[in-house]
């Protein structure tokens, strides 16, 4: 047993080092005061200014996907060089490399890599190393939770497929060029066998992309394919296999998405603010209403670190974290929730003021929590199938046998 | 990085399953629940044989020199048996302050005997205010040359009606600090003066009231320092909170177990009730409490094993793993429905021991209140 946690290149080897003071010494003069700005906002993926010129930047240094071979646009070095990147970008950057994921080919990259042709990657794999951007096509309007019955419809027509349907929740894809795109493709076999993944180019003639609103002022987007003509040779993988495809990706976003500063950064604000500020003539933070619910959560903060750590130690044993990567997310999504509602009682009437308001306090980030955390609990899989996962997984329990509906 | 026992902690964690589920069933822990003593003397004498009396001991003092992540090993699996008797008096409470500020003679005296399972010895900390404040400690001992006369009433005091020997902790001087002014006395509980009274507790812990009534105790007697037991009786503490904290991960740990069997076997509408979301989101969610605590006491463990500073660790340990247990069992009570209820089954024992583990040492609150104030500084 053991918690010591390791500080960052402890155990780099000389090359490493060099390496390491390299990256650390190119990102000082490129990353923006803007982009850093940006993040220390809390401003949600997509939307810090200056975060796509930098990954295009780091693309042709071949830092963005730095393991993948030179003549894929990457930088030909050993596995570990890409942790190299990704912990000097977090030293500099509130949330990390983590933006970095959401606007480029970040999910499609490893899956053309490991499911693509020669060609393909010939293709594909040097735009993804150089920046360009993709937008997640899954969710539908009546694909949600249940991913495997979506009904976008890809009609075989000689080299094409002709496109026609709807998808929701694409987010990024008003400004991204290529759309990571689920389709069915033989509507006559059973749902999980009928999807392939295509690559869509979402300037495409007959794609048209509207606007979504969030409560946190994100903008996702409807995209509608209206007799949209795409090669078949886009398709990642053989027809029919888009269930497996799909699954892949989606395990290497979900074990993204617990490992989240946030609720870190809010609670020590919280008790900060609790600390320097009087109300009926004394500390916040005397009141037990006050430190009860803080130190609720600081310990709450701590569990979280750990779930984290120790899916990252069972990764480097070599041991599938399994459901463990989603009692992470579930505990980190929900523990973001309970900070900002809790942490709005805290503020009592100044909650309710937004970044940039007049008056706002901890920036109106509470505040903006409240609304921008919402998403966590259901996005990246809802908490509802991942709690019933870790029961089967992790405890042995039966599944849920399968009601069959009829059709109308 | 590493979460888990290393190879011959493993491989001793799951001797002590092994045994206690021969020599610890659930049918002797409920009698002992009913038991007066309350210390089944062969299981006692066999744990003493193999060595669990004296495991964190040095060796030096008849000890198996064990750290403290060894005792969260052997604890765990003493929580999950529900062991019953005298380990948490004898050992934790009275073996562990003796040894952390006993003279050589005390420790080269008492620690063998506890090791080998002849003495049962206990501590004597709360009182009628149930409180685990300094300023709650108001029993008083006055000296002259070469005696101390104690006086007042202990409460919630572990097995002391079995006891040979417990330590009082008493005012010997007013200060202007409720912290200083406290000592701790080496009483023979059959000294003249000293009375027991049994409770009866929910769990079937066996706590006493202990009147002393102008006890005569000797000067020799005094364990530690005069007017400054507190700072070690605090360090004690964080050592027993940590020891309890994995003893309720081992009981959590098996409440889970058992709701989960009970859920894949129980059929209601024709399946398995372990099928039924409402029912896996329930098994979730304690799945979540014990890795909570569990990682939690483990961290904290750790921490002290290496000598680092850990008091908002063993506090955020106390906090969640009382009320993570108690939130477990009662859970697992929801989920075996009425067989759950009744005494023939065995949930209800860790349901009850979960309750009584809570409140012992500092519930939710009291740790809030411990961490908050590190916190604010």
């Amino acid at each position: 047993m053991e918690f010591k946690e390791y500080t960052i290149g402890e155990f780099d080897t000389e090359e490493q080092k060099k390496f390491r003071k390299e990256v650390g010494e190119w990102l000082d003069k490129n990353i923006t005061s803007e982009l850093i700005q940006g993040t220390n906002e809390l401003r949600v993926t997509a939307y810090i200014p200056g975060a796509r010129e930098f990954a295009e930047k780091l693309g042709t240094k071949g830092w963005l996907c730095p393991e993948w071979p030179k003549e894929y646009g990457g930088a030909g070095l050993p596995a570990g060089y890409r942790s190299i990147v990704a912990e000097e970008i977090s030293k500099r950057v509130l949330f990390g490399p983590g933006f970095l994921g959401g606007l480029t080919g970040g999910v499609a990259g490893p899956v053309i890599m490991e499911h693509g042709t020669l060609e393909q990657k010939k293709e594909w794999m040097p735009k993804i190393a150089a920046g360009a951007q993709f937008a997640l096509g899954y969710t539908e309007p009546n694909a949600g939770t249940d991913l495997a019955s979506l009904q976008l419809r890809a009609t075989s027509d000689g080299d094409d497929y002709i496109v026609n349907g709807q998808k929701m929740f694409s987010t990024g894809a008003h400004f991204a060029r290529y759309h990571w795109l689920a389709v069915r493709t033989n509507p006559e076999m059973p749902k999980h066998k009928g999807v392939s993944m295509i690559i869509a180019d979402l300037k495409a003639p007959g794609v048209t992309v509207t606007q979504l609103t969030t409560i946190a002022r994100e903008r996702t987007n409807e995209v509608f394919y209206d007799n949209v003509r795409i090669p078949k040779k886009n398709r990642i993988g053989p027809e029919g296999e888009g269930w497996s495809i799909i699954r892949t990706a989606l395990v290497a976003e979900r074990g993204d998405l617990g490992t989240f500063p946030w609720p870190k950064i809010l609670v020590n604000d919280l008790v900060q603010y609790a600390k320097e500020t009087k109300r009926d003539g004394k500390p916040l933070f005397e009141d037990p209403l006050v430190w009860q619910p803080l130190a609720q959560l600081a310990t709450e903060v701590n569990i979280l670190r750990l779930f984290n750590l120790r899916v990252g130690w069972m990764v480097e044993k070599g041991i599938d974290p399994d459901w463990t990567a989603g009692e992470a997310k579930i505990y980190e999504s929900e523990l973001s929730q309970r900070i900002a509602n809790q942490g709005m009682n805290i503020l009592g009437l100044y909650g309710q003021l937004e970044p940039g308001s007049k008056y706002a306090q901890i920036k109106g980030n509470i505040e903006l929590a409240y609304r921008a955390m919402v998403v966590r609990s259901f996005g990246g899989g809802s908490n509802a199938m991942l709690r019933s996962n870790m029961a089967t997984r992790g405890m042995g329990l039966p599944r849920e046998p399968r009601l069959v509906m009829q059709k109308k | 990085m590493d979460f888990d026992f290393n190879e011959e902690q493993k491989m001793f964690k799951q001797g002590v399953r092994e045994f206690f589920e021969k020599e610890c069933p659930k049918s002797l822990v409920k009698k002992m629940m009913e038991d007066e003593q309350g210390n089944p003397p062969e299981l006692w004498h066999k744990m003493s044989q193999l060595g669990w009396l004296g495991l964190i001991f040095p060796e030096k003092y008849g000890g198996g020199g064990g750290n403290i992540i060894d005792l969260v090993a052997l604890e765990e699996e003493m929580g999950r048996a529900c062991l019953p008797g005298a380990f948490f008096s004898t050992v934790l409470l009275g073996g562990l302050f003796i040894l952390n500020i006993g003279s050589e003679e005390q420790k080269k005296d008492l620690l063998p005997k506890i090791a080998e399972g002849k003495i049962i010895l206990t501590l004597a900390i709360n009182e009628l205010s149930a409180s685990y404040e300094a300023a709650a400690v108001q029993v008083e001992a006055t000296g002259d040359k070469d005696n101390y006369v104690i006086s007042g009433t202990k409460l919630f005091v572990s097995d002391a009606h079995i006891a040979d020997y417990i330590i009082c902790i008493a005012r010997t001087k007013k200060g202007t600090k409720p912290e200083d002014g406290i000592t701790a006395f080496l009483v023979d509980r059959k000294s003249v003066g000293v009375s027991c009274t049994l409770l009866k507790t929910i769990a079937g812990d066996k706590l006493c009231e202990v009147v002393f009534d102008k006890v005569k105790v000797s000067k020799n007697h005094i364990v530690g320092k005069l007017d400054q037991a507190w700072g070690p009786l605090k360090q004690t503490m964080q050592q027993v909170i940590i020891a309890k904290c994995a003893e309720m991960v081992g009981g959590a740990q098996r409440a889970l177990e058992m709701a989960a069997d009970h859920a894949k076997q129980r059929v209601q509408f024709d399946r398995p009730i372990g099928s039924f979301p409402v029912i896996q989101h329930l098994i979730a969610n304690s799945m979540m409490d014990v890795d909570a605590s569990r990682f939690l006491t483990y961290e904290a463990a750790w921490k002290y094993s290496e000598g680092l500073p850990c008091e908002k660790e063993i506090a955020m340990a106390k906090l969640c793993t009382s009320e993570a247990y108690q939130r477990v069992t009662a859970t697992g009570e929801q989920v075996l429905g009425g067989i759950g209820y009744t005494t023939d089954g065995d949930m209800q024992l860790y349901y009850k021991r979960a309750k009584a583990a809570e409140l012992t040492l500092g519930d939710g609150n009291f740790h809030r209140k411990a961490l908050a104030k590190e916190l604010s500084k």
